[in-house]
Order: structure tokens, then sequence, then C-alpha cells
């Protein structure tokens, strides 16, 4: 199996269009965060006019953190789609070139395989998540220096973290990431097992993603009892570890409902990947 | 034939809706063939090739692989199995050397060694470390073969294996086929629209058309059975002629060709038409068989498709 593994991953990352994503993040990050640096905190001062009013703010609030805390919206839509880039292609993108034929004619059996490319589906959402991690963190803290995190919460309540308690408070976050986005992967590779060609998954991924993304937030009272149980309604999940208290609860909630959509599209995957006849 | 068949399938179909790709097909396959597997666009050779390497699974029968069930005990059957089916297609975006170390690992792990010895076999030695999206269509056929030999197989499938190439590769790869079946006792199966290419290397073959089974066995008896034609030419052609008519009863029928008679009759006849038109001195210049392969393959096809 480790063998099998290690042939899914050098298939996986000696392949051009697997760093599509790390260059967009590579080109799109630097870029937010030396404009930021260039702004010099306009857009942090207009937002935290209101909060002078009352308050007398001290030290560094324009600072990495904010910014490195701004940079991970990215996770509702950028970094799903840019995911599901090679999820999508895992299954599909080798009935698009023909070479199930090369790899499904050997004495391995087809369960192995796929648990060797799902390996690699997760181990790929993984490194990039963390990718992201650790240079907008990296190159945020290196522009603009560390400080409190101060962060406007949804009902207007403010929660400043103690610059000591930010870091892991980070680590924290992008963990659950990962197991958001293991989530859109798992569904870019269950789409993936049904078609011929890598944008197919794609398009449906994000199909999913959007659609789930517009009944969670939809303000309609039919929607009020089914929308907990999308997906997309615990995508926010990376805002818990910043807040104060941290509400484990909706995390165990969340990471349980991620673990069963993962868990459904993997099987669902698996299912059809056993039947399916290659006639590539 | 005592030996127990390297490949057997019993009773195999393929549906698709209500139309059968392959229907109730029984194929024996022993050590040491050649066996050439034929049938005219559509008629389920692709189907059955993919059956066997379980990239389709069947609707009814089974596959029987070294006498183990393809269903129940995959892996093991597939073990000693290498093949290609229809055209060759690779990692392009890697080498042939990382391709091949791909299909390794899929047997368990090869040696580089194994890795250089299949490509100079091939004659791709050379541009083992190039990739293979730089190859023409004919390298990778080429490495297509290298591929089905990678783990020594005992049983090599090679679904159109000349399928583009130019006649010189062509030929290349035939010598091949008979160097794997001859020095390294291979059994072969060869699909093929190319019907002398089967005809020059075949021992064994099947013809199937619309997904049945039409015919089986040995080559050479196969081409024997029925009606045996041949091109006699020599000169003067009215001595010929008469003396054919004068031997009526050993042919069943004359018709003028462009170049001789083209006579109906027995095979056993033979020498002794021979021996009667050198008698009447008739200076012969040849007496062609006329059974080709060809010829056999449109009898059983068209007569499929007539009736």
């Amino acid at each position: 199996m480790v063998r099998l593994i290690f042939v899914e991953l050098q298939k996986t990352f000696l392949k051009k269009r697997t760093y599509l994503g790390f260059l967009i993040v590579l080109i799109i990050v630097p870029l937010i965060e030396v404009a930021m640096k260039l702004e010099g905190g306009r857009f942090v001062t207009n937002a935290f006019r209101s909060v002078a009013r009352d308050f007398v703010l001290v030290g560094n609030l324009f600072n990495g953190w904010l910014v490195s805390y701004q940079i991970m919206n990215s996770l509702w839509v950028h970094i799903p789609l840019l995911v599901s880039f090679v999820a999508g292609d895992q299954l599909a993108g080798e009935a698009t070139s023909g070479t199930y034929r090369l790899i499904l004619t050997r004495p391995v059996s087809r369960t192995r395989i796929f648990l060797a490319k799902y390996f690699t589906v997760v181990l790929y959402t993984v490194v990039f998540v963390l990718f992201l991690a650790v240079l907008s963190i990296g190159l945020a803290v290196l522009l603009l220096g560390r400080g409190d995190l101060l962060l406007f919460a949804r009902g207007g309540q403010i929660t400043i973290l103690p610059e000591g308690e930010v870091l892991w408070r980070f680590a924290l976050a992008y963990l659950f990431a990962c197991c958001s986005m293991i989530t859109v992967s798992s569904i870019a590779f269950f789409f993936s097992s049904f078609v011929e060609n890598a944008i197919g998954p794609i398009v449906a991924t994000m199909g999913v993603l959007i659609t789930f993304m517009v009944l969670t937030a939809l303000p309609v009272e039919v929607l009020e009892s089914v929308r907990t149980h999308f997906f997309t309604y615990y995508l926010d999940i990376w805002q818990r570890p910043f807040e104060d208290p941290i509400s484990w609860e909706r995390i165990a909630t969340a990471l349980l409902y991620f673990a069963g959509y993962s868990i459904v599209a993997v099987a669902g995957a698996w299912a059809v990947f056993l039947r399916k006849d290659i006639l590539s | 034939m005592s030996e127990h068949p390297i490949l057997e399938t019993r009773s195999l179909g393929k549906r698709y809706g209500s139309r059968w790709a392959v229907r109730d097909l029984n194929l024996l396959v022993y050590p040491g063939d050649v066996f050439g597997f034929l049938g005219p666009n559509g008629a389920g050779k692709s189907t059955t090739i993919r059956m066997a390497l379980s990239l389709i699974r069947p609707t009814t029968g089974e596959v029987r692989l070294f006498g183990r069930s393809l269903r129940s005990d995959r892996s093991a059957a597939l073990r000693s199995v290498g093949g290609i089916v229809e055209r060759p297609d690779f990692y392009g975006y890697l080498s042939a050397v990382k391709n091949l170390e791909i299909v390794g690992a899929l047997y368990g792990g090869v040696p580089a060694r194994r890795i250089w010895e299949v490509l100079e076999l091939v004659g791709l030695k050379e541009r083992g470390n190039d990739r293979v999206k730089a190859y023409s269509h004919g390298m990778k056929q080429r490495l297509g073969i290298a591929q089905a030999l990678l783990s020594d197989p005992e049983l090599i499938v090679l679904d159109e294996p000349t399928s583009g190439l130019d006649p010189q590769g062509m030929k290349e790869i035939r010598e091949l086929i008979t160097h794997l079946a001859r020095e390294k006792k291979k059994t072969i199966i060869l699909s093929s629209h190319l019907l002398n290419e089967i005809e020059m290397v075949a021992t064994r073959m099947a013809i199937i058309n619309k997904g049945e089974l039409k015919v089986q066995g040995a080559v050479q008896d196969l081409l024997k059975s029925g009606e045996y034609r041949v091109l006699i030419t020599g000169e003067p052609l009215a001595k010929l002629k008469s003396v054919l008519r004068r031997h009526r009863r050993l042919v069943k029928a004359v018709e003028p060709a462009e170049t001789g008679m083209m006579v109906t009759m027995d095979r056993e006849h033979v020498p002794a038409i021979a021996a009667a038109l050198v008698r009447a001195n008739v200076r012969l210049s040849g007496i062609i068989p006329r059974r080709s392969l060809e010829e056999y393959f449109l009898s059983i096809t068209e007569n499929a498709t007539e009736s």
C-alpha cells in the first residue's frame, strides 16, 4: 500500500497543474499583503473608527495577524476551487489520458488503487491549506509585525485576543480549515469517479458548494430546519478558534458533519469506481 | 488438447442496454499459442480483451486465467499477464522510465535493470529518460509492448499492436512477437485487423462476428478446411486448359484468371494435376494456393452477415 501511495503521490506532484493552486496563492497572497502594507492600515482605521469613539486603542492593531485573518476568508470559495482542481482530476484525469488501461489491468485491487488516490487527495489538500497558512502568516508578520488581534464578530461583538494567544488559535483555525477543505476535496473526488474529463468534477463541486451556500444564507423559514445539515453551514469553522470562549460544541458538530459528508462522498466514489467499465 | 488452458472464457457476455456486444463466448488459449483473435470492426474483440483484463465487468459468464477466476481471484489471475489494450497511453509528462516504474510498482516493484532491459528490447533505450509526450506514435507503441513485458508475464495480450506503425515498424513488432513466442516461450493473444499479420505469426485463432464466436482452432486446420483454390500459371495456356479439362474428375471448378487458371479442388489432388501438366509439356510457372486467411475470414464473416 505504501508503494501505491508513493506512486500516486509521484503522479500528482510531478504534474505541473498540481502547482497551479500553489502558484495562484503565491501571487495573490503577497499581492494583498504588500498592498495592505502600502495602504498603511487605512481600511482598518475606517473599520475601527466606531470603536475608537468609546475605547482608547493602543498598540499595533493593524498587524500581520489581522491581515492573515482576513486572508482566511478565501476559504469560502477560492481555496475550495483550487483544491477541487487536483481532487477532481484524480480519477477523471486517468480516464481522460487513457491511463486507466495502464493501471487497472495489474494484479492490484481497484480498492487499493482507490485508497492510494484518496490518500493523495487528502495529503494534497492538507499541504495546500498549510502552504496558505505558512505563506500568509509568515509574510504578513514579516511585513506588518505582530500585536493583539482585534476582531469584529457577528452582531457587532468585539474580540481582542492578546498576542500570546493568537498563534495557537491560528494553528487550530487552519487545522479545522483542513477538515472543511477535505470535505470539499472528497466531493470533487466523488464527481471525479463518474466522468472522463476533469472540468466536470470542478464545475460540479463548485455548483454544489455555491448552491449549498445560497441555501444556507437564504433567510427563508422553510430552510430553517434543514440548513444546519448542509456542510456549508459549518464552513466558518475556521473562525471558531478566534472566539472567546471557543464554542467547542459547535466545532465538534461541524467536524461530525464534515466527516459524514466526506465518508458518504468517498463511499459513493468507491462504489462507482469498483463497478466502472473502462471504455476510454 | 490435454493441457490446461491459460485463458478460458466461459459463456462470456457483455450487454449494453438491449445490445449484446459479446455473447456466449467460449475461448480457449493454451500455453505456447500465438492466438490470433479476429473479427470485423465492432465485432466485440476489444470488449472481450477488456473483460479478459478486468477493465470491463462481464454481464454473463466468466474469464479464467491460469485456472483462476478473474472475478473471485483477480490479483492472482492477473499476476502473469501483460498487455496493451488498443492505443498505448502513458503519463506524457513523465519519462518512459518513470512510467515503467509506475507499472512495476503495481507488480510490487521491478528492478531498474529490468526496466532498461525491456526498453532495450523494444529499441527505446536511448530515449528512456525522455518525456513520453515527446514520443512519436510508433515509439509509444513500442513502449506499450515494453510495459506489457515488464513483469515477464507468461501471457501477453496485444490488441492491435502494430496500429499506426510504418511497414518497417510493423515488421519489427512482428519479429518481436515471433521472438517472444519461439525463444521466450510466451503465450500471446494477438488481436489485429491485419489478417496477413495474423497469418504470419499465429498458430491458433478465433474469429468473432457480432459478438459471437464463429470458429476457433489451429490456423492451418482452419485454412485446410473447406474448398481449396490454387492459381495455376503456365504456357501454353490452351494446353494448360486442355489438361485441366481432361482431369475433370480431380478438379471441382476451373475459371480463367488474369495470369492463368483459378482451380478449385481438394488439396490432395494438387500433385497429380501438377504431374499431368508436366507430362503434357506445359511450362509451369506457378501453382499458388489462394486459400488465404483473408479469404477464409471473409467467407466466415460474410456468411454470418448474410445469415
